[in-house]
């Protein structure tokens, strides 16, 4: 922040009369707006294709009546969740209940800041990136405990209760199938991961590639981040057609688009990640994104992310309207029995591999022995 | 006592674990109506689960008393109203066999091939809910489309898309229309293939069968002490079909097999094998469709009854194979226009008694399960 604050006052000289920390705190403040823009715009855009998608899968329309094939039906929802009536239980807790959504939207909302949109384009590049997602999108489950216990509701009780072993279990699995990709960067920044993945005609660079063990660890990774975010076959926590609705039961009006929209935002978190660690982040072939003139390197890599990412957001909407929902002993016993080990075996995979070929992928193997 | 001892009793003074009583209905998306269950629960395992039926009680056995035979008609479409046909045909059976009315032999096979695709359809509703409940949304929305289709030649039957009061005393309110048996046909053939895209989409889902397998086992024996009829009957092996066992109208004329569990992913009697009879009954309904629309003959539909009469006085029972069971009607005839005495049997009101039985020590995702597994219908249940 500091040094895109230095660079502005460069550049703008008559901006060297503010002091330095006021400037630095107008960038985070405008930063943290434009990360938050895109956030809800990802978010209802999300709700759009979500719909729309389960739409085409279901053999039926999906919203079509507001604006042009029902774009702007996502702004239409908003509008009412905000004029709606804001309801809080007689007897529920309520200082818990008001901060229960806070702690879930902000889990999921900053975790967009270290997410590397493009060359040059995050928030921030923490040092401690990948593990910055994991341990901020934990206040997720708080929030989502805090719910169901203040509802005062049976139903939002089961709820909570399933949502914080489902998301504290799979935080397990989610780390350790993401690790792979630090080995092979040896940097936990996800720029530096991203960065790790070039070359090579800029697809076989990519981790998925790197080894067998990595290709495996992605399918890990979106199986245990897809049960994360409670999405389907593991959206117990708010299993409709057993828990009525989990623990959001209770909410009505901004407090549960709150919770809507964290939904949205995890389901972007998971895919950007998944991108991020996986899938070459901004990476393409034949263009290489961080040699080109900055403002289109910059926005050739911004289009390639969120390509990749919507597409891996639409794959988790495919597999939502596709399969049924898993009961919760079998839940736990997947995430414990069988993907918490599969990960660490995996983990040790990557390690020999690295170690065995020093560092080496397949393909840059088979690029070595063709001669090139 | 030591230290940890008194720490661990502070503990559980201080939070005390008792069961929980949980009001499950009678508003909940799963209890296909408004059932409601009490639930007392150790956490998520039941242990025990009280169904507690009649909020949708609306004395249609005393209404019953108080109308003409032809009067009560319609009421029977809102018994089970997923298929009002086979409800429909069964009050007009047991009338006519009170009254001794001969019906002509055109309005029987139209009645069979009415109920029998009633019956797809029923299935098609009982098949999509339950996936819905499992947490596949999209099979149910596939079988709603099934169901359209069957819905628009109703229409063009009767005018009605879901209550239907097509059977008349005597025979039935119309003839076909013209082009009717066509596209019967039509659909018949579109929805055959449609059973084995289902079965690859859900059926034989890994997950779809893990969580329906071994869950809440009726063994025959049980079944039968249990009076459970219908398809939650043959779920559990006993191969027993009003149509084949005690036929009705011109059912001994047509070929049909007598569909049951056979325990092909758990034991015999579980909640997938009561699911798999209703998908492999679905066939089995269109091949007696098939043969009924080859072998319909000309002629009247509707005998001619008075719309006021008055049967000796007398009493029967005649019960046929509704979708979701035996449905019986037994009705005492006093020798005046109404019956003195109506009293309706329904599959889904005895499929509750065993509700209770089955359901001790599963989860809570069970007792849904259960609940779309012996396929009630809340209406037939309270009547």
């Amino acid at each position: 922040m500091e040094t895109l604050a230095i660079s502005l006052v460069k550049a703008v000289p008559v901006l060297s009369a503010v002091p330095l920390w006021t400037m630095t705190l107008f960038v985070m403040v405008a930063v943290a707006v434009v990360v938050l823009a895109f956030a809800l715009t990802f978010e209802g855009v999300g709700s759009y294709m979500l719909r729309k998608v389960a739409g085409d899968i279901q053999a039926r329309i999906g919203p079509n009546r507001v604006g042009p094939y029902g774009i702007l039906q996502f702004l239409a929802d908003g509008v009412k969740l905000i004029l709606k009536e804001d309801i809080i239980p007689a007897k529920a807790d309520r200082f818990l209940f008001k901060l229960a959504p806070y702690f879930v939207f902000v889990g999921s909302f900053a975790a967009f800041v270290v997410v590397p949109f493009g060359v040059g384009l995050i928030a921030s590049d923490l040092n401690i990136g990948v593990y910055y997602v994991m341990a901020i999108t934990s206040l997720v489950v708080i929030g989502v405990m805090l719910a169901g216990w203040a509802s005062n509701n049976k139903w939002a009780l089961l709820g909570g209760m399933r949502a914080a072993a489902q998301i504290v279990s799979y935080e397990v699995p989610v780390g350790m199938a993401l690790m792979p990709a630090v080995l092979i960067a040896g940097s936990l920044s996800l720029q530096d991961i991203v960065r790790s993945q070039s070359g090579l005609f800029g697809v076989f660079g990519w981790n998925l590639f790197h080894n067998p063990f990595t290709f495996f660890s992605f399918l890990l990774y979106f199986t245990a981040a897809q049960a994360e975010t409670n999405q389907t076959p593991f959206d117990l926590p708010e299993a409709e057609s057993e828990l009525v609705s989990g623990y959001n039961v209770e909410y009505s009006g901004i407090r549960f688009a709150m919770f809507f929209m964290a939904e949205f935002g995890d389901m972007f978190v998971v895919a950007a990640l998944a991108t991020a660690c996986f899938l070459g982040g901004w990476n393409i072939p034949y263009f290489n994104a961080a040699t080109l003139p900055p403002l289109w390197g910059n926005l050739l890599s911004l289009c390639v992310f969120l390509g990749k990412a919507l597409a891996m957001v639409l794959l988790m909407m495919w597999v939502r309207w596709t399969l049924p929902r898993l009961r919760v002993d079998q839940l736990m016993r997947m995430a414990w029995k069988y993907l918490i080990p599969l990960t660490f075996f995996n983990l040790l995979g990557v390690s020999l591999w690295l170690l065995l070929f020093n560092g080496r992928g397949i393909p840059q193997m088979i690029a070595a022995v063709i001669g090139r | 006592m030591s230290a940890v001892d008194a720490k661990a009793q502070a503990r559980t003074e201080a939070l005390p674990t008792t069961e929980m009583t949980i009001n499950m209905g009678p508003q909940h998306p799963s209890t296909h109506g408004v059932l409601r269950v009490e639930l007392r629960t150790d956490g998520e395992v039941v242990s025990n689960a009280r169904p507690d039926v009649g909020y949708l009680h609306r004395g249609l056995e005393k209404i019953g008393e108080r109308l003409t035979y032809a009067q009560f008609m319609p009421f029977t479409d809102r018994l089970d109203y997923l298929a009002g046909m086979n409800c429909n045909c069964a009050y007009a059976w047991a009338v006519e066999k009170l009254a001794n009315i001969e019906v002509p032999e055109r309005a029987e096979y139209i009645r069979v091939i009415v109920c029998e695709l009633n019956r797809i359809s029923s299935h098609l509703i009982s098949f999509g809910s339950f996936t819905a409940d499992m947490g596949a949304f999209t099979p149910f929305l596939y079988s709603i489309r099934e169901r359209e289709r069957v819905n628009d030649l109703f229409e063009d039957i009767c005018g009605n898309r879901l209550t239907y009061n097509y059977a008349r005393i005597g025979g039935v309110s119309g003839d076909l229309p013209p082009d009717f048996i066509e596209k019967t046909k039509e659909f018949l053939d579109y929805f055959e293939p449609k059973i084995d895209e289902y079965n690859e989409l859900i059926s034989y889902n890994k997950i779809f069968v893990n969580r329906l397998a071994n869950i809440a086992v009726v063994s025959a024996a049980e079944a039968v002490a249990y009076g459970l009829t219908g398809p939650n009957l043959r779920g559990s092996g006993v191969a027993f079909d009003l149509r084949r066992d005690e036929p009705y109208s011109v059912y001994p004329k047509l070929d049909f097999k007598v569909c049951v569990g056979t325990g092909e992913r758990g034991k015999l009697g579980d909640c997938f094998d009561r699911y798999m009879v209703r998908i492999n009954e679905m066939r089995e309904s269109i091949k007696i469709v098939r043969q009924a629309i080859a072998q319909i003959p000309e002629g009247p539909v509707l005998a001619k009854v008075p719309r006021l009469f008055k049967p000796a006085a007398a009493e029967v029972y005649v019960r046929t194979e509704c979708p979701r069971g035996e449905t019986g009607f037994y009705l005492v005839s006093d020798g005046t226009v109404n019956p003195y005495r109506l009293k309706i049997r329904t599959g889904s009101f005895v499929s509750m008694n065993i509700f209770e039985p089955i359901t001790k020590g599963l989860m809570i995702a069970d007792i849904v399960a259960v609940i779309g597994s012996l396929d009630i219908i809340l209406p037939e249940i309270d009547r």
